[in-house]
Protein backbone atom coordinates (compact mmCIF):
# COMPACT_ATOMS: atom_id res chain seq x y z
CA UNK A 1 0.00 0.00 0.00
CA UNK A 2 2.63 2.13 -0.92
CA UNK A 3 1.79 5.76 -2.41
CA UNK A 4 3.79 7.95 -4.06
CA UNK A 5 4.03 11.42 -1.84
CA UNK A 6 2.25 14.55 -3.34
CA UNK A 7 3.90 17.02 -0.93
CA UNK A 8 2.55 20.26 -3.13
CA UNK A 9 1.00 22.84 -1.47
CA UNK A 10 0.72 20.24 1.13
CA UNK A 11 0.34 22.78 4.57
CA UNK A 12 1.16 21.99 8.08
CA UNK A 13 -0.65 23.60 11.02
CA UNK A 14 1.31 24.42 14.05
CA UNK A 15 -1.21 23.95 17.30
CA UNK A 16 -0.24 23.63 21.10
CA UNK A 17 -2.61 21.97 23.47
CA UNK A 18 -2.53 23.84 26.79
CA UNK A 19 -4.77 23.92 29.89
CA UNK A 20 -5.18 25.31 32.87
CA UNK A 21 -6.89 22.91 35.53
CA UNK A 22 -7.89 22.30 38.92
CA UNK A 23 -7.76 19.03 40.33
CA UNK A 24 -8.97 17.94 43.98
CA UNK A 25 -6.30 16.18 45.80
CA UNK A 26 -9.17 13.39 47.37
CA UNK A 27 -9.91 13.12 50.94
CA UNK A 28 -6.53 10.79 51.61
CA UNK A 29 -4.71 12.86 49.25
CA UNK A 30 -6.08 16.20 51.05
CA UNK A 31 -4.11 15.27 54.59
CA UNK A 32 -1.03 14.28 52.66
CA UNK A 33 -0.24 17.65 51.34
CA UNK A 34 -0.99 19.39 54.29
CA UNK A 35 0.95 17.34 56.45
CA UNK A 36 3.51 17.48 53.78
CA UNK A 37 3.39 21.22 53.52
CA UNK A 38 2.84 22.70 56.89
CA UNK A 39 4.49 19.97 59.14
CA UNK A 40 7.19 18.62 56.69
CA UNK A 41 5.50 14.63 57.22
CA UNK A 42 5.14 12.03 54.90
CA UNK A 43 2.25 10.25 55.60
CA UNK A 44 1.58 6.70 54.56
CA UNK A 45 -0.86 4.26 55.38
CA UNK A 46 -1.33 0.86 56.86
CA UNK A 47 -3.17 -2.45 55.68
CA UNK A 48 -3.56 -4.14 59.14
CA UNK A 49 -4.36 -7.38 57.29
CA UNK A 50 -1.62 -6.87 54.69
CA UNK A 51 0.96 -6.43 56.88
CA UNK A 52 1.56 -3.30 54.62
CA UNK A 53 2.40 0.56 54.67
CA UNK A 54 1.54 2.21 51.33
CA UNK A 55 3.35 5.66 50.04
CA UNK A 56 1.37 7.40 48.47
CA UNK A 57 -1.41 7.21 50.35
CA UNK A 58 -4.35 5.92 49.40
CA UNK A 59 -8.58 5.26 50.59
CA UNK A 60 -8.53 0.99 49.89
CA UNK A 61 -5.96 -1.59 49.69
CA UNK A 62 -5.94 -2.99 46.15
CA UNK A 63 -5.26 -6.70 47.58
CA UNK A 64 -8.24 -7.03 50.66
CA UNK A 65 -10.46 -3.82 50.11
CA UNK A 66 -9.83 -2.50 53.61
CA UNK A 67 -10.79 0.53 54.06
CA UNK A 68 -7.45 2.67 55.38
CA UNK A 69 -8.43 5.94 55.20
CA UNK A 70 -7.95 6.47 58.98
CA UNK A 71 -5.05 3.98 59.22
CA UNK A 72 -2.03 6.91 59.14
CA UNK A 73 0.97 6.46 59.75
CA UNK A 74 3.63 9.02 60.22
CA UNK A 75 7.33 8.24 57.97
CA UNK A 76 10.43 8.92 57.99
CA UNK A 77 11.69 11.25 56.29
CA UNK A 78 15.21 8.91 55.56
CA UNK A 79 14.88 5.82 53.66
CA UNK A 80 17.68 3.67 51.49
CA UNK A 81 17.49 3.96 47.83
CA UNK A 82 16.37 0.88 46.11
CA UNK A 83 16.47 1.60 42.20
CA UNK A 84 17.37 4.29 40.12
CA UNK A 85 18.00 6.09 36.60
CA UNK A 86 19.85 9.07 35.13
CA UNK A 87 17.35 11.01 33.13
CA UNK A 88 19.68 12.40 29.97
CA UNK A 89 17.51 13.42 27.40
CA UNK A 90 16.00 16.96 27.54
CA UNK A 91 12.13 17.41 27.75
CA UNK A 92 9.62 20.39 28.78
CA UNK A 93 7.38 17.99 31.19
CA UNK A 94 11.38 17.47 32.90
CA UNK A 95 11.09 19.26 36.15
CA UNK A 96 14.98 19.59 36.66
CA UNK A 97 18.02 20.39 34.11
CA UNK A 98 18.87 16.91 32.80
CA UNK A 99 20.65 15.35 33.88
CA UNK A 100 18.89 14.48 37.20
CA UNK A 101 18.51 11.25 39.08
CA UNK A 102 15.09 9.82 39.65
CA UNK A 103 14.97 6.95 42.60
CA UNK A 104 12.68 5.13 44.09
CA UNK A 105 13.19 5.14 47.55
CA UNK A 106 11.91 2.85 50.28
CA UNK A 107 11.41 4.89 53.30
CA UNK A 108 11.89 4.03 56.93
CA UNK A 109 8.34 2.80 57.95
CA UNK A 110 7.02 2.39 54.73
CA UNK A 111 6.77 -1.31 52.41
CA UNK A 112 6.44 -0.07 49.21
CA UNK A 113 8.94 2.49 47.63
CA UNK A 114 8.06 6.36 46.48
CA UNK A 115 9.66 7.61 43.33
CA UNK A 116 11.31 11.13 43.96
CA UNK A 117 14.15 12.97 42.18
CA UNK A 118 17.65 12.35 43.84
CA UNK A 119 20.08 15.31 44.05
CA UNK A 120 23.53 16.70 45.78
CA UNK A 121 25.51 13.23 45.20
CA UNK A 122 27.45 12.37 42.13
CA UNK A 123 25.85 9.40 39.62
CA UNK A 124 29.12 7.26 40.18
CA UNK A 125 28.67 7.00 44.38
CA UNK A 126 24.62 5.85 43.93
CA UNK A 127 24.11 2.41 45.21
CA UNK A 128 21.54 0.44 46.16
CA UNK A 129 20.97 0.30 49.93
CA UNK A 130 22.50 4.11 49.73
CA UNK A 131 20.80 5.76 53.07
CA UNK A 132 19.15 9.19 51.85
CA UNK A 133 16.80 11.98 53.53
CA UNK A 134 14.32 14.44 52.28
CA UNK A 135 15.08 17.90 51.28
CA UNK A 136 11.80 19.72 51.95
CA UNK A 137 10.83 23.19 49.31
CA UNK A 138 10.83 26.65 50.56
CA UNK A 139 8.15 27.19 48.33
CA UNK A 140 4.59 25.11 48.43
CA UNK A 141 3.74 23.71 44.69
CA UNK A 142 1.50 21.82 46.42
CA UNK A 143 2.25 18.00 45.04
CA UNK A 144 4.60 15.74 45.84
CA UNK A 145 7.46 18.47 45.09
CA UNK A 146 7.08 20.24 48.42
CA UNK A 147 10.19 17.46 49.11
CA UNK A 148 12.62 18.90 46.98
CA UNK A 149 14.82 16.27 46.15
CA UNK A 150 16.07 13.41 48.09
CA UNK A 151 20.16 13.74 49.27
CA UNK A 152 22.29 11.15 50.92
CA UNK A 153 22.72 11.12 54.82
CA UNK A 154 26.42 12.29 55.33
CA UNK B 1 -15.56 -22.75 22.76
CA UNK B 2 -18.76 -23.50 20.29
CA UNK B 3 -18.07 -20.64 17.79
CA UNK B 4 -14.88 -19.35 17.09
CA UNK B 5 -13.60 -15.98 15.78
CA UNK B 6 -12.17 -15.42 12.42
CA UNK B 7 -9.32 -13.08 11.13
CA UNK B 8 -10.23 -12.34 7.17
CA UNK B 9 -7.87 -9.49 6.21
CA UNK B 10 -5.65 -7.22 8.00
CA UNK B 11 -4.15 -4.29 6.45
CA UNK B 12 -1.77 -1.76 7.36
CA UNK B 13 0.13 1.44 6.22
CA UNK B 14 3.98 0.83 6.60
CA UNK B 15 6.02 2.21 9.36
CA UNK B 16 7.69 5.62 9.25
CA UNK B 17 9.22 8.38 10.94
CA UNK B 18 7.06 11.17 10.29
CA UNK B 19 4.53 10.92 7.57
CA UNK B 20 3.79 14.37 7.51
CA UNK B 21 2.17 14.63 4.59
CA UNK B 22 -0.67 12.36 5.16
CA UNK B 23 -3.57 13.08 8.07
CA UNK B 24 -4.14 9.84 10.28
CA UNK B 25 -7.62 9.99 8.75
CA UNK B 26 -5.65 9.57 5.39
CA UNK B 27 -3.44 6.84 6.97
CA UNK B 28 -6.83 5.07 8.27
CA UNK B 29 -8.67 5.27 4.84
CA UNK B 30 -5.71 3.55 2.62
CA UNK B 31 -6.39 0.41 5.33
CA UNK B 32 -9.86 0.87 5.21
CA UNK B 33 -9.89 0.70 1.18
CA UNK B 34 -7.80 -2.11 1.67
CA UNK B 35 -10.02 -4.41 3.44
CA UNK B 36 -12.93 -3.56 1.69
CA UNK B 37 -11.15 -4.82 -1.12
CA UNK B 38 -9.39 -7.72 -0.07
CA UNK B 39 -13.09 -8.94 1.16
CA UNK B 40 -15.62 -7.60 -0.27
CA UNK B 41 -17.25 -6.67 2.93
CA UNK B 42 -20.32 -4.40 2.88
CA UNK B 43 -21.80 -2.14 5.55
CA UNK B 44 -25.56 -3.70 5.32
CA UNK B 45 -27.39 -3.59 8.21
CA UNK B 46 -28.32 -7.45 7.93
CA UNK B 47 -24.94 -8.83 6.49
CA UNK B 48 -22.52 -6.19 6.90
CA UNK B 49 -20.53 -4.35 9.16
CA UNK B 50 -22.70 -3.14 12.21
CA UNK B 51 -19.82 -2.12 14.61
CA UNK B 52 -16.18 -0.54 14.06
CA UNK B 53 -13.97 -0.91 16.84
CA UNK B 54 -11.36 1.83 16.60
CA UNK B 55 -8.39 2.47 18.92
CA UNK B 56 -6.67 6.06 19.23
CA UNK B 57 -5.16 7.67 21.83
CA UNK B 58 -6.41 11.53 23.02
CA UNK B 59 -3.13 13.40 23.55
CA UNK B 60 -1.64 11.87 20.96
CA UNK B 61 -4.15 13.46 18.56
CA UNK B 62 -4.45 16.34 20.75
CA UNK B 63 -8.01 15.73 20.74
CA UNK B 64 -10.47 14.30 23.25
CA UNK B 65 -12.83 11.48 22.13
CA UNK B 66 -9.79 11.47 19.42
CA UNK B 67 -12.15 8.76 17.73
CA UNK B 68 -15.02 11.41 16.27
CA UNK B 69 -12.12 12.59 14.04
CA UNK B 70 -12.21 9.56 12.42
CA UNK B 71 -15.56 7.71 12.25
CA UNK B 72 -16.57 8.85 9.00
CA UNK B 73 -13.02 7.51 6.83
CA UNK B 74 -13.69 3.52 8.73
CA UNK B 75 -17.22 3.19 7.88
CA UNK B 76 -18.68 4.09 11.07
CA UNK B 77 -21.37 6.41 10.23
CA UNK B 78 -24.78 5.42 11.46
CA UNK B 79 -23.87 1.94 13.41
CA UNK B 80 -22.13 1.18 16.44
CA UNK B 81 -18.36 2.71 17.02
CA UNK B 82 -16.90 1.80 19.71
CA UNK B 83 -12.85 3.09 20.56
CA UNK B 84 -10.19 1.63 22.79
CA UNK B 85 -7.55 3.76 24.25
CA UNK B 86 -5.30 1.03 25.14
CA UNK B 87 -2.84 -0.99 23.00
CA UNK B 88 -5.03 -2.13 19.81
CA UNK B 89 -4.87 -5.86 20.65
CA UNK B 90 -7.39 -4.95 23.35
CA UNK B 91 -9.71 -4.32 20.22
CA UNK B 92 -9.20 -7.88 19.36
CA UNK B 93 -9.83 -9.23 22.31
CA UNK B 94 -13.10 -7.01 22.00
CA UNK B 95 -14.11 -7.91 18.72
CA UNK B 96 -13.80 -11.67 20.18
CA UNK B 97 -16.49 -10.99 22.88
CA UNK B 98 -18.68 -9.00 20.42
CA UNK B 99 -19.01 -12.32 17.88
CA UNK B 100 -18.73 -14.97 20.45
CA UNK B 101 -21.49 -13.12 22.75
CA UNK B 102 -23.81 -13.27 19.30
CA UNK B 103 -24.06 -9.07 19.40
CA UNK B 104 -22.67 -8.75 15.99
CA UNK B 105 -21.29 -11.21 13.12
CA UNK B 106 -18.62 -9.21 11.74
CA UNK B 107 -16.05 -6.63 13.67
CA UNK B 108 -13.94 -3.83 11.57
CA UNK B 109 -10.84 -3.04 13.58
CA UNK B 110 -9.08 -0.32 13.01
CA UNK B 111 -6.32 2.06 14.61
CA UNK B 112 -3.58 4.91 14.52
CA UNK B 113 -0.84 6.32 16.21
CA UNK B 114 1.32 9.30 14.44
CA UNK B 115 3.92 9.66 17.53
CA UNK B 116 5.36 12.84 14.94
CA UNK B 117 2.47 15.19 15.69
CA UNK B 118 3.24 15.78 18.85
CA UNK B 119 6.86 18.10 20.35
CA UNK B 120 7.89 14.98 22.26
CA UNK B 121 6.10 11.72 22.89
CA UNK B 122 7.96 11.82 26.55
CA UNK B 123 5.57 14.66 26.96
CA UNK B 124 2.35 12.53 26.20
CA UNK B 125 3.48 9.85 28.21
CA UNK B 126 3.50 11.94 31.25
CA UNK B 127 0.49 12.73 31.39
CA UNK B 128 -0.60 9.39 31.37
CA UNK B 129 0.38 9.72 35.53
CA UNK B 130 -1.42 11.16 38.14
CA UNK B 131 -0.95 15.29 38.33
CA UNK B 132 -0.37 14.79 42.66
CA UNK B 133 2.42 12.03 43.00
CA UNK B 134 4.37 11.35 39.98
CA UNK B 135 4.05 13.44 37.05
CA UNK B 136 5.52 16.39 38.54
CA UNK B 137 9.10 14.53 38.89
CA UNK B 138 8.87 14.37 35.13
CA UNK B 139 7.91 10.49 35.13
CA UNK B 140 7.18 9.14 31.88
CA UNK B 141 7.16 5.45 29.66
CA UNK B 142 10.75 5.94 29.06
CA UNK B 143 12.61 6.59 32.40
CA UNK B 144 9.82 4.43 33.96
CA UNK B 145 10.88 1.69 31.99
CA UNK B 146 14.27 2.55 33.12
CA UNK B 147 13.92 1.69 36.40
CA UNK B 148 12.32 -1.66 35.09
CA UNK B 149 15.52 -2.08 33.16
CA UNK B 150 17.80 -1.96 36.08
CA UNK B 151 15.95 -4.04 38.16
CA UNK B 152 15.78 -6.99 35.21
CA UNK B 153 18.88 -6.63 34.31
CA UNK B 154 20.22 -7.05 37.90
CA UNK B 155 17.81 -10.04 37.93
CA UNK B 156 18.44 -11.64 35.49
CA UNK B 157 22.18 -11.27 35.00
CA UNK B 158 21.42 -9.81 31.25
CA UNK B 159 24.21 -7.35 29.96
CA UNK B 160 24.77 -4.52 27.66
CA UNK B 161 25.88 -7.71 25.63
CA UNK B 162 22.93 -9.28 25.56
CA UNK B 163 20.72 -6.11 24.91
CA UNK B 164 22.93 -5.33 21.75
CA UNK B 165 22.20 -8.59 20.58
CA UNK B 166 18.35 -8.32 20.72
CA UNK B 167 18.73 -5.01 19.45
CA UNK B 168 21.10 -6.12 16.24
CA UNK B 169 18.43 -9.09 15.30
CA UNK B 170 15.12 -6.84 15.30
CA UNK B 171 16.90 -4.42 12.70
CA UNK B 172 18.00 -7.99 10.94
CA UNK B 173 14.28 -9.43 10.85
CA UNK B 174 12.65 -6.08 10.08
CA UNK B 175 15.13 -5.88 7.13
CA UNK B 176 12.80 -8.71 5.88
CA UNK B 177 9.35 -6.68 6.89
CA UNK B 178 8.55 -4.67 3.90
CA UNK B 179 6.15 -3.06 6.31
CA UNK B 180 8.93 -2.29 8.74
CA UNK B 181 10.17 1.32 9.67
CA UNK B 182 13.10 1.26 7.55
CA UNK B 183 16.23 1.90 9.92
CA UNK B 184 20.04 1.89 9.42
CA UNK B 185 21.60 -1.91 10.64
CA UNK B 186 23.38 -1.61 13.53
CA UNK B 187 26.08 -3.83 14.90
CA UNK B 188 26.59 -4.89 18.21
CA UNK B 189 29.27 -1.90 19.17
CA UNK B 190 27.46 0.36 17.81
CA UNK B 191 24.07 -0.09 20.12
CA UNK B 192 26.48 -0.33 23.38
CA UNK B 193 28.16 2.96 22.50
CA UNK B 194 24.67 4.55 21.55
CA UNK B 195 23.95 7.48 24.14
CA UNK B 196 22.25 7.03 27.29
CA UNK B 197 18.78 7.97 27.82
CA UNK B 198 17.81 7.16 30.89
CA UNK B 199 20.17 4.64 32.43
CA UNK B 200 20.17 1.84 31.77
CA UNK B 201 18.55 1.81 28.51
CA UNK B 202 20.37 3.65 25.60
CA UNK B 203 18.87 5.07 22.37
CA UNK B 204 19.26 2.06 20.64
CA UNK B 205 17.40 0.20 23.56
CA UNK B 206 14.38 2.46 22.61
CA UNK B 207 11.86 1.73 20.27
CA UNK B 208 12.14 4.80 17.57
CA UNK B 209 9.81 7.40 16.67
CA UNK B 210 6.90 6.03 14.58
CA UNK B 211 3.69 6.72 12.73
CA UNK B 212 1.21 3.90 11.61
CA UNK B 213 -2.22 2.74 11.14
CA UNK B 214 -3.75 -0.84 10.48
CA UNK B 215 -6.89 -2.74 10.64
CA UNK B 216 -8.20 -6.00 10.84
CA UNK B 217 -11.64 -7.76 9.14
CA UNK B 218 -12.85 -10.05 12.57
CA UNK B 219 -15.62 -13.02 11.42
CA UNK B 220 -17.66 -15.48 13.28
CA UNK B 221 -16.07 -18.95 12.12
CA UNK B 222 -19.83 -19.80 10.09
CA UNK B 223 -19.18 -16.49 7.76
CA UNK B 224 -15.46 -15.93 7.39
CA UNK B 225 -15.61 -18.31 4.01
CA UNK B 226 -17.74 -15.00 2.13
CA UNK B 227 -14.60 -13.20 2.88
CA UNK B 228 -11.26 -15.09 2.70
CA UNK B 229 -10.16 -18.84 2.08
CA UNK B 230 -7.29 -18.44 3.97
CA UNK B 231 -8.96 -17.61 7.57
CA UNK B 232 -6.74 -17.11 11.03
CA UNK B 233 -8.41 -18.34 14.36
CA UNK B 234 -8.80 -16.34 17.70
CA UNK B 235 -8.38 -19.27 20.01
CA UNK B 236 -7.30 -17.18 23.12
CA UNK B 237 -6.93 -13.83 24.67
CA UNK B 238 -6.56 -13.00 28.53
CA UNK B 239 -5.66 -9.68 29.59
CA UNK B 240 -4.57 -8.23 33.07
CA UNK B 241 -3.98 -4.61 34.32
CA UNK B 242 -1.41 -4.22 37.32
CA UNK B 243 -1.11 -1.97 40.56
CA UNK B 244 -0.47 1.69 39.60
CA UNK B 245 2.16 3.16 41.48
CA UNK B 246 5.78 1.83 40.38
CA UNK B 247 6.69 1.15 43.99
CA UNK B 248 3.69 -0.95 44.35
CA UNK B 249 4.42 -3.37 42.06
CA UNK B 250 7.69 -6.18 41.95
CA UNK B 251 8.33 -4.62 38.54
CA UNK B 252 10.36 -7.72 37.88
CA UNK B 253 7.74 -10.00 38.61
CA UNK B 254 5.81 -10.37 35.37
CA UNK B 255 3.17 -10.36 37.57
CA UNK B 256 0.29 -9.06 34.76
CA UNK B 257 1.66 -10.76 32.08
CA UNK B 258 1.50 -14.20 33.80
CA UNK B 259 -1.80 -13.82 34.59
CA UNK B 260 -2.84 -12.74 31.08
CA UNK B 261 -1.08 -15.84 29.72
CA UNK B 262 -2.55 -18.15 31.71
CA UNK B 263 -5.81 -17.11 31.17
CA UNK B 264 -5.42 -16.65 27.27
CA UNK B 265 -3.99 -20.55 27.39
CA UNK B 266 -6.71 -21.78 29.47
CA UNK B 267 -9.20 -20.37 26.65
CA UNK B 268 -7.00 -21.67 24.08
CA UNK B 269 -5.99 -25.64 25.74
CA UNK B 270 -2.49 -24.81 25.88
CA UNK B 271 -0.69 -27.34 28.43
CA UNK B 272 3.12 -26.04 27.91
CA UNK B 273 4.13 -22.87 26.36
CA UNK B 274 7.38 -23.74 25.90
CA UNK B 275 6.71 -25.77 23.19
CA UNK B 276 2.77 -24.92 21.94
CA UNK B 277 3.77 -22.32 19.01
CA UNK B 278 5.38 -22.02 16.08
CA UNK B 279 6.08 -18.17 16.45
CA UNK B 280 5.72 -15.60 18.68
CA UNK B 281 4.94 -11.95 18.56
CA UNK B 282 6.08 -9.89 22.10
CA UNK B 283 5.97 -5.94 22.40
CA UNK B 284 9.24 -4.89 23.04
CA UNK B 285 9.25 -0.90 23.07
CA UNK B 286 12.83 -1.60 25.06
CA UNK B 287 15.24 -4.26 24.08
CA UNK B 288 15.43 -5.55 28.06
CA UNK B 289 11.79 -6.46 27.36
CA UNK B 290 12.26 -9.24 24.65
CA UNK B 291 13.88 -11.45 27.12
CA UNK B 292 11.31 -10.54 30.31
CA UNK B 293 8.30 -11.09 28.52
CA UNK B 294 9.58 -13.89 27.38
CA UNK B 295 10.16 -15.26 30.54
CA UNK B 296 6.16 -14.41 31.61
CA UNK B 297 4.45 -15.62 29.08
CA UNK B 298 6.34 -18.86 29.82
CA UNK B 299 8.23 -19.46 27.01
CA UNK B 300 11.45 -20.19 28.90
CA UNK B 301 11.62 -20.72 32.49
CA UNK B 302 11.85 -17.81 35.22
CA UNK B 303 15.52 -16.01 35.35
CA UNK B 304 16.19 -18.44 32.21
CA UNK B 305 15.80 -15.11 29.38
CA UNK B 306 19.59 -14.56 29.77
CA UNK B 307 20.70 -18.24 28.75
CA UNK B 308 17.55 -18.26 26.07
CA UNK B 309 19.67 -15.22 24.29
CA UNK B 310 22.74 -16.91 24.81
CA UNK B 311 21.59 -20.38 23.29
CA UNK B 312 19.77 -19.04 20.36
CA UNK B 313 16.32 -18.95 21.89
CA UNK B 314 15.02 -16.05 19.92
CA UNK B 315 16.06 -17.93 16.57
CA UNK B 316 14.45 -21.26 18.10
CA UNK B 317 11.18 -19.77 19.11
CA UNK B 318 10.80 -17.91 15.94
CA UNK B 319 10.06 -14.69 17.78
CA UNK B 320 9.33 -11.20 16.39
CA UNK B 321 9.88 -12.09 12.56
CA UNK B 322 8.41 -9.08 12.31
CA UNK B 323 11.48 -6.63 13.82
CA UNK B 324 9.33 -6.29 16.75
CA UNK B 325 8.23 -3.05 18.59
CA UNK B 326 11.66 -2.19 19.09
CA UNK B 327 12.56 -1.25 15.19
CA UNK B 328 9.17 1.19 15.59
CA UNK B 329 5.73 0.84 15.94
CA UNK B 330 4.14 3.61 17.61
CA UNK B 331 2.91 3.39 20.97
CA UNK B 332 -1.05 1.92 21.36
CA UNK B 333 -0.13 -0.10 18.31
CA UNK B 334 2.79 -2.11 19.37
CA UNK B 335 0.56 -5.43 20.61
CA UNK B 336 -1.76 -4.89 17.20
CA UNK B 337 1.52 -5.17 14.74
CA UNK B 338 2.61 -8.49 16.71
CA UNK B 339 -0.99 -9.36 16.10
CA UNK B 340 -0.63 -8.40 12.58
CA UNK B 341 2.69 -10.19 11.70
CA UNK B 342 1.38 -13.48 13.49
CA UNK B 343 -1.56 -13.39 11.05
CA UNK B 344 0.63 -12.82 8.16
CA UNK B 345 2.88 -15.76 9.08
CA UNK B 346 -0.29 -18.23 9.67
CA UNK B 347 -1.62 -17.04 6.23
CA UNK B 348 1.84 -18.23 4.84
CA UNK B 349 2.28 -14.65 3.23
CA UNK B 350 5.07 -13.78 5.55
CA UNK B 351 7.43 -13.91 2.56
CA UNK B 352 11.22 -13.77 2.99
CA UNK B 353 10.35 -14.42 7.31
CA UNK B 354 8.07 -17.34 6.57
CA UNK B 355 7.91 -19.41 9.13
CA UNK B 356 7.57 -22.90 7.97
CA UNK B 357 3.94 -24.69 8.32
CA UNK B 358 3.51 -22.52 10.97
CA UNK B 359 -0.09 -23.30 12.45
CA UNK B 360 -0.36 -21.38 15.75
CA UNK B 361 1.08 -18.11 16.99
CA UNK B 362 1.40 -15.74 20.44
CA UNK B 363 1.05 -12.01 20.23
CA UNK B 364 1.66 -10.14 23.09
CA UNK B 365 0.79 -6.57 23.56
CA UNK B 366 1.24 -3.94 26.56
CA UNK B 367 0.17 -0.45 27.42
CA UNK B 368 0.89 1.49 30.35
CA UNK B 369 4.80 2.33 32.45
CA UNK B 370 6.43 -0.60 32.63
CA UNK B 371 4.32 -2.67 31.22
CA UNK B 372 1.62 -2.24 33.55
CA UNK B 373 -0.57 -4.04 31.45
CA UNK B 374 -0.54 -6.72 29.49
CA UNK B 375 -3.12 -9.02 26.52
CA UNK B 376 -2.09 -12.26 25.43
CA UNK B 377 -3.63 -13.34 22.01
CA UNK B 378 -3.26 -16.84 20.84
CA UNK B 379 -3.65 -17.43 16.44
CA UNK B 380 -4.40 -20.95 15.06
CA UNK B 381 -4.38 -21.50 11.38
ZN1 LIG C 1 -4.81 -5.20 52.45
Amino acid sequence: MQKAVDSADAYVIEGKLALPYSYFAGRVGSTFITALRDSKQILGVRCDKCNKVFVPPRQTCERCMADLRENWVQLENTGEVVNFTVVRYSDKHLPRKTPYILAMIKLDGADTPLVHILDEVKIEDIKPGMRVEAVFSEKTTSTILDIDHFKPIA
Amino acid sequence: MSRRVAVCATAQIKNEPDIWYQRFQGMLFDCFESIVSQTGVTFDMEKGIRNVVTCSDDVFDARTISDNGLTDVVGAHFRGEEKTAQDGINGIGYAMASILSGHDDIILLIGHCKESQPESRHMCTNLAFDPFYCRPLGLDFLNASAFQARAYMEKSGITEEHLARVVVRSRQMAAKNPYARKNKMVTEQEVMKSPMLSDPIRELHAYPLTDWAAGMLLCCEERAHEFTDNPVFVTGFGSCMDSYFLGDRDLTDNFALKKAASRAYQMAGVQNPKDAFDMVELNDSYAYQLPMWAEGAGLVEEGEGRRWIENGGMEANHVNTSGGMLNGNPVMLGGLARALEAVHQLRGEAGDRQVEGAKKALAHGTTGPAGQHHAVLILEK
